[in-house]
């Protein structure tokens, strides 16, 4: 089973919530697919075994054989490939940017010369590694770097269908979010209670609407804000698998990088039936 | 104040005394708003640009009036016309994002609008269309004009909303000769960060004394280095971890960045948020005196 974390408004816990369900469970693979800030390593602390460099195929183009045509322009969608055509005596040239590129391969597909192949362009690194019986795998963007789509995607094809997956995914309600909670059997939404958190909220709601994800909601500090969340779920009829209070010690803990688990066991069992209740949540949905 | 460079983001080259701040974070949930609102209220003769276009939340401080509405079209989308297709396959073997099954339906969340499969489908029966993306708005608020926009959900290009927010605030700020630019940027270091920051003049970065937020703002530090923009560093509920809030204004010396301000953990905030009020104008204290200090610092 696959099991995403998201949240619409950043920082309402999404990296509490995954680590220390993770830390409830048996047999997890747990990917971060926070490329851009990825957190969970310094909760996990894993034993990193490999890394990998992340690169998307960007095109290279041959002069000796460019005559300059423009077709390549023209299916670049991106505006990743500007030509300047050769005058008189003078040669032309072709430039790429590489940092508008998304990889689709046209320009070298299309090119009536062959004149265009592909290079890897390095943007960001996976690694790869274990912390206890958890395999841990998240993926850093570069700095600079644009495109956390295709990094995403590399971290998710490492997904192993034989474990229980847990997808701690970015902030927002946009690509990158997509890209990480899409194919999930169901997505844990973390909130918190106040007008910031709820408007965030409905606009993740949307998404996995639109994406057809079942899914339920955790209300972090719950004990902070107002009582918006837990009214908005029950007009909607959205489970809500959890609260969590606002208490000094477990804010601490995070602060100091401890899943808050390790201290308060009583919990280990409440992550536990979110996933009993996620299954049935997956079969009612199927209805 | 320095001039502004033109950069390949669009915001115009223009030489003048209108300063752009962005407030930015790396970990989100830090505190970005809160600021940005409070700022709203202490700046003079500004404007605002809510550049969080995914969780846009500003406006449920400073309750815009709209006075513009715009519709915001990006990129493209593949649509095929079945009546057409003869059910080769050529697309689905191009296309690189796995956007269409292998019955030929395009997956339009999945599709980046690249246009491999129109140009490989023989019978040309994959026709690219306009993508309605987004809404942008010019409105008007107690504090002065904003520009805030909504990303369609599940919608990509929010970099270029970015840039257009931005561009409508700057132009804005120009013509009515206003001194400030106050950008509430999203989190993250990726394309819609960038686009908030690039050209700005100052990026205050708001973090919390977490590992994950000491983390977080080390790297959206780096961007600010690697596009050249001055950075100040604000430290959020400095009292829920003192060793590391130590630790983060002895690593931002090293690194010659100031720390502006030390805000203290307030229940006030959250209690501001559900009123819909600025901090500033709804508490009091030791959180409110920081921030009007750091406004004191950093105005000029």
């Amino acid at each position: 089973m696959i099991i995403s974390i998201a949240s619409g408004k950043g920082g309402t816990g999404k990296t509490t919530v995954a680590v220390n369900l993770a830390l409830s469970l048996h047999n997890v693979q747990f990917l971060d697919c926070d490329v851009e800030e990825p957190n969970a390593h310094l909760f996990l602390k894993p034993e990193i075994h490999s890394q990998n460099i992340a690169t998307i195929p960007i095109p290279q183009v041959d002069e000796a054989l460019c005559d300059y045509c423009g077709k390549c322009r023209e299916i670049c969608a991106y505006n990743a490939i500007a030509i300047f055509p050769g005058k008189e005596n003078a040669r032309g040239s072709v430039l790429v940017f590489p940092h508008l590129c998304h990889g689709c391969g046209g320009c070298s597909l299309f090119c009536p010369r062959s004149a265009i192949s592909e290079i890897p362009r390095e943007i960001g690194i996976i690694e790869q590694g274990y912390s206890g019986d958890i395999e841990f795998i998240h993926g850093k963007l570069n700095i600079g770097e644009i495109m956390s789509p295709p990094l995403i995607r590399q971290v998710k094809a490492y997904t192993n269908p034989e474990k229980t997956v847990i997808i701690d995914s970015p902030p927002g309600t946009s690509c990158p979010v997509i890209g990480s909670v899409r194919g999930s059997d169901f997505c844990i939404l973390v909130t918190e209670p106040t007008p910031f958190g709820l408007y965030d909220m409905t606009l993740a709601v949307e998404v996995l609407e639109k994406l057809r994800i079942p899914f339920g909601v955790v209300i972090n500090r719950s004990t902070i804000g107002n009582r918006s969340i837990d009214e908005y779920c029950r007009i909607k009829n959205i489970p809500i698998l959890m609260h969590i209070p606002f208490e000094r010690e477990i804010a601490s803990l995070y602060s100091q990088g401890i899943p808050f688990v390790r201290e308060k066991n009583e919990y280990r069992k409440k992550f536990h039936d979110i996933v009993r209740l996620s299954e049935i949540q997956q079969m009612v949905y199927r209805k | 104040m320095q001039t502004r460079h033109a950069v390949d983001s669009g915001i115009a080259l223009v030489e003048d005394t209108m300063k752009q701040i962005a407030i930015i974070s790396g970990k989100g949930g830090t505190g970005k708003t809160i600021l940005t609102a409070s700022l709203a209220v202490l700046a003079e003769n500004k404007v605002m640009a809510d550049c969080d276009v995914d969780a846009a939340d500003l406006h449920l401080i400073l309750h815009p009036d709209i006075r513009e509405h715009h519709e915001f079209r990006s990129g493209k989308i593949a649509v095929v016309k079945s009546w057409l297709c003869q059910g080769c396959g050529e697309c689905v073997t191009a296309c690189r994002f796995d956007a269409i099954s292998d019955n030929f339906m395009i997956d339009p969340i999945a599709c980046e609008g690249c246009g491999v499969c129109s140009h490989i489908c023989p019978s040309a029966a994959v026709c690219m269309e306009e993508n309605r993306s987004g809404e942008w708005f010019i409105s008007d608020t107690r504090y002065g004009p904003m520009v805030h926009a909504a990303l369609g959900v599940a919608e990509e290009n929010s970099g270029k909303l970015v840039t257009l927010v931005r561009q409508h605030a700057t132009r804005i700020a120009e013509d009515e000769r206003r001194d400030y630019v106050l950008i509430d940027g999203p989190p993250g270091i990726g394309c819609p960060v960038i686009a908030s920051l690039t050209g700005a003049d100052l990026a205050i970065i708001i973090t919390e004394p977490t590992l994950s937020g000491m983390h977080d703002l080390e790297r959206v530090a780096q961007v600010a280095r690697h596009f050249n923009i001055p950075a100040k560093v604000v430290v959020n509920k400095f009292d829920l971890n003192t060793t590391n809030t130590e630790r983060i204004k002895q690593t931002t010396k090293d690194k010659g960045i100031d720390v502006l301000a030390l805000l203290p953990f307030s229940e006030q905030v959250s209690r501001s948020i559900v009123r819909g009020v600025p901090l500033i104008e709804y508490g009091n204290g030791q959180i409110v005196k920081e921030i009007k200090m750091l406004w004191e610092k950093i105005k000029d």
